[in-house]
């Protein structure tokens, strides 16, 4: 499975929880509204806790993949 | 002159237990607007031991941090506090409680953070789930005061669940808060807390009073202190203690310790250390993953390892097991042992 094109992409690979949101929160802070990012990520966690990070934050969920090992999340930034 | 009135501003300490969830509703019902804040310090209990197991892959992997944000409606500030944290885990003032919990010392750490925090966003004052009486360490009567003070949080620091039974702060003497509607609860029963969370309509949140922090963990503790005891030094970096968290670690000598996986997904997650430890594999019956924390100075050791390695394979009952050494670089050597016997593994070996 290959994680969507988008513009910046974060290897969160091997993180586990909480790290994932952390490097996510963190990475999201440098971006502009309206520009998308892909995390990858190993962690079975992070398909929750990430959506639920971008929930109370404001930024929309584009996509969620799924495949054995990895979670793939695309999410376009919305800093309100 | 007409007055404008400011909405107040608070940033909560959130843990994501019961009492922080409580703490942020009643302050956001009385207008202030609340922003969550949780420290990371590498020793939280949930997320790893349950991200790596397939034991419990069926227990709902979330951050309970997070899903408490979400439910209370507020944004959550993660911070990663990893390598602040060490001095305080390394050096606490105030010691350690029961294992090599340094809660005093950790709660006036965190609230000293969310002073700056709270100084850097404009926000107005702080607040945490504490409780006097609750537990025996940081939250006493005796040591309340002393977090407040330390952490130069002073009466900028409410804790809205015990504040009557605490002087008034700021907020409450300016009027940003009605110390009527604040609560007295303190002591250990939980009783009042379960009842508040009845009133707002929590019905579901984490287990009242479960300890969060793994330094309060017994069998925890005792491998942070073996490690080190055998080290020259107390130092630590992140995957040294997430490795405490996984697999069965055996002891063989000071300079020589092992630990071996406890089944698929810490073997899985173990694959990871590869390139960092040498590694021992039954290759041929199926078996855990074994990482080589140390070095061995014997053929006896490296021998040792490798039964015990065989013992916890499919092979156990087999006569003979064959098992690869893999060293950082990738090379391998082929080995066969008799499985050890359970009665042959020394007490003193399991930590």
């Amino acid at each position: 499975m290959s994680p969507p094109k988008t513009e910046h992409q974060l290897d969160a690979r091997r993180l586990l929880c909480p790290l994932p949101v952390i490097r996510t929160q963190d990475a999201v802070a440098k971006l502009q509204t309206g520009e998308q990012i892909t995390v990858i990520s190993t962690d079975p966690g992070a398909k929750m806790d990430i959506p639920s990070w971008c929930r109370i934050n404001g930024h929309e969920v584009k996509s969620i993949q799924e495949s054995d090992n990895e979670i793939i999340i695309t999410i376009e930034i919305n800093h309100c | 002159m007409k007055q404008h009135k400011t909405q107040r501003k608070a940033v909560a300490l959130i843990s994501g237990g019961l009492d922080s969830m409580l703490a942020v509703k009643v302050i956001q019902e009385q207008g202030i607007h609340v922003e969550g804040i949780n420290f990371f310090t590498g020793f939280c209990v949930e997320g790893h031991t349950h991200a790596i197991r397939k034991k419990h892959k069926d227990k709902q992997k979330r951050n309970n941090a997070l899903w408490v944000a979400e439910q209370l409606g507020i944004k959550l500030h993660i911070v990663d506090v990893v390598d602040e944290y060490k001095d305080i885990l390394l050096n606490p003032v105030h010691g350690y409680g029961k294992n090599v919990n340094p809660c005093l010392d950790c709660k006036t750490f965190m609230v000293k953070k969310a002073v700056q925090w709270l100084h850097e966003h404009d926000f107005d004052f702080i607040i945490t789930g504490e409780v006097v009486g609750q537990r025996p360490m940081s939250q006493r009567r005796e040591t309340m005061p002393i977090v407040a003070k330390d952490s130069g949080g002073n009466d900028l620091l409410v804790r809205p669940l015990s504040a009557q039974q605490l002087p008034a702060t700021l907020p409450e003497r300016e009027g940003w808060l009605d110390r009527d509607r604040l609560y007295d609860f303190s002591g250990r029963t939980r009783k009042p807390q379960m009842a508040l969370a009845e009133q707002f309509g929590f019905t579901e949140y984490a287990q009242p009073a479960g300890g969060c922090c793994m330094l309060t963990d017994e069998s925890y503790a005792i491998k942070l202190q073996d490690m080190w005891h055998n080290r020259p030094t107390r130092e630590y970096e992140l995957d040294d203690i997430i490795m405490l968290k996984m697999g069965r670690h055996f002891r063989l000598a000071p300079h020589l310790k092992i630990i071996i996986g406890r089944e698929e997904g810490e073997n899985n997650f173990m694959q990871g250390y590869k390139n960092q430890f040498v590694s021992i594999f039954p290759t041929s019956h199926r078996g855990a993953l074994c990482l080589v924390d140390g070095e061995f100075h014997s053929d006896h050791e490296r021998d040792t390892a490798l039964a015990l390695v065989a013992r916890y394979s499919q092979g156990k009952n087999a006569p003979e097991v064959s098992l690869g050494i893999r060293q950082i670089d990738g090379s391998e050597t082929q080995h066969s042992v008799i499985p050890m016997p359970a009665q042959a593994i020394k007490k003193e070996w399991i930590i």
